[in-house]
């Protein structure tokens, strides 16, 4: 059926040039066994790099999780000190950031979904390549050169094809990991130039407002309560 | 007949399962030249379902290749141009 032309050629046709790269089956056994090992330490390779993405885009979801009460407290102020204007600019950065973060929390939903992929592999491979070393071994000792190369056939194609899927496992993993470093990258581009956080410092023009209101408010509030420690009527 | 799911693994699944399989597989080559992706996505949903519930897992210890080969449950519609076109039909 068309499934089976659709996937399996790529794989047996690399099965074949595997097989007939040595003349002897035995040191066929053993060069695929050497590939099978690169492609565990490949499939664990890129176990970390998903997982290191998916650490700094927790680690961004949480600084701009922690930006949402600071804006909505700078938006309290503005209105006690009469400053709509600098409320709602406070508020509108509330919604980007809350927008920001439901899409850092999809994507690290995604690379989770990657991450238990690639567990799954790794576990899945590492068995599959285990039982290849008993069967190798086993037939290197039972059987002649000729007899080896046969009974190998199914075991090897079988894990060539598993190494195949493991490999475009980690292809597809690493693409995502590719576009979550780009966005992760943006993100921390934008908030160098103070677009998604450091709302609340003082080199933020709302912030610095803020504080300028505030202090002439505390400064009108110790004028009036030292107007009256005065003696009255002098 | 063994059944492989790329990234999740290899199911032995009765052999009266092919017409089916085959006949799923025509469908999803239509839906795909006609871009309709949400036909697609359930036709797709049907035949893992369909391994999955027929099929017995294959022990992980056992190495065995397939005879058919599907992409994994959350292959993109995009991965799916290239992989669904043609005939459906049985190889050589």
């Amino acid at each position: 059926m068309g499934l089976v032309s659709r996937f399996t050629t790529v794989v047996k046709s690399k099965m074949n040039r595997l097989l007939d790269r040595a003349e002897n089956p035995q040191e066929t056994l053993d060069y695929a066994y050497e590939r099978q090992l690169d492609s565990l330490r490949q499939v664990k390779q890129g176990l970390v790099e998903v997982t290191t993405a998916k650490r700094r885009l927790e680690y961004q979801a949480e600084k701009v999780k922690a930006d949402i009460p600071k804006v909505e407290e700078q938006a309290r102020q503005a209105m006690t000190l009469g400053r709509e204007d600098l409320a709602r600019i406070s508020l509108q950065r509330k919604q980007a950031a809350i927008l920001e973060l439901d899409g850092l929390e999809q994507q690290i939903g995604g690379m989770e979904l990657e991450q238990d992929k690639l567990a799954q592999a790794e576990k899945r491979l590492g068995a599959k390549v285990s039982a290849f070393r008993t069967q190798k071994e086993l037939i290197k000792a039972q059987f002649t050169a000729a007899e080896a190369s046969v009974r190998i056939g199914e075991a090897l194609t079988g894990l060539s094809e598993e190494m195949a899927d493991v490999g475009s496992a980690i292809d597809r993993a690493q693409s995502k990991t590719e576009e979550l470093r780009a966005r992760s990258a943006a993100i921390d581009e934008l908030a160098e130039v103070g677009l998604l956080e450091d709302f609340t410092q003082l080199n933020d023009p709302v912030g610095r407002e803020l504080a300028q209101l505030s202090s002439e408010q505390n400064v009108e509030q110790e004028l009036q309560m030292l107007r009256r420690e005065l003696p009255s009527g002098k | 007949m063994i059944v492989r799911i790329l990234a999740e693994g290899q199911y032995t699944v009765p052999s009266s399962l092919l017409d089916e399989l085959n006949s799923l597989d025509n469908q999803l080559v239509n839906s795909v030249a006609s871009e309709d992706e949400a036909y697609f996505r359930s036709l797709y949903g049907q035949i893992i379902s369909l391994v999955r519930s027929q099929g017995k897992e294959l022990p992980v210890e056992e190495l065995h290749p397939s005879d058919v080969i599907i992409p994994s449950e959350d292959v993109s519609f995009e991965e799916a141009r290239s992989i669904f076109v043609g005939e459906g039909l049985l190889p050589g």
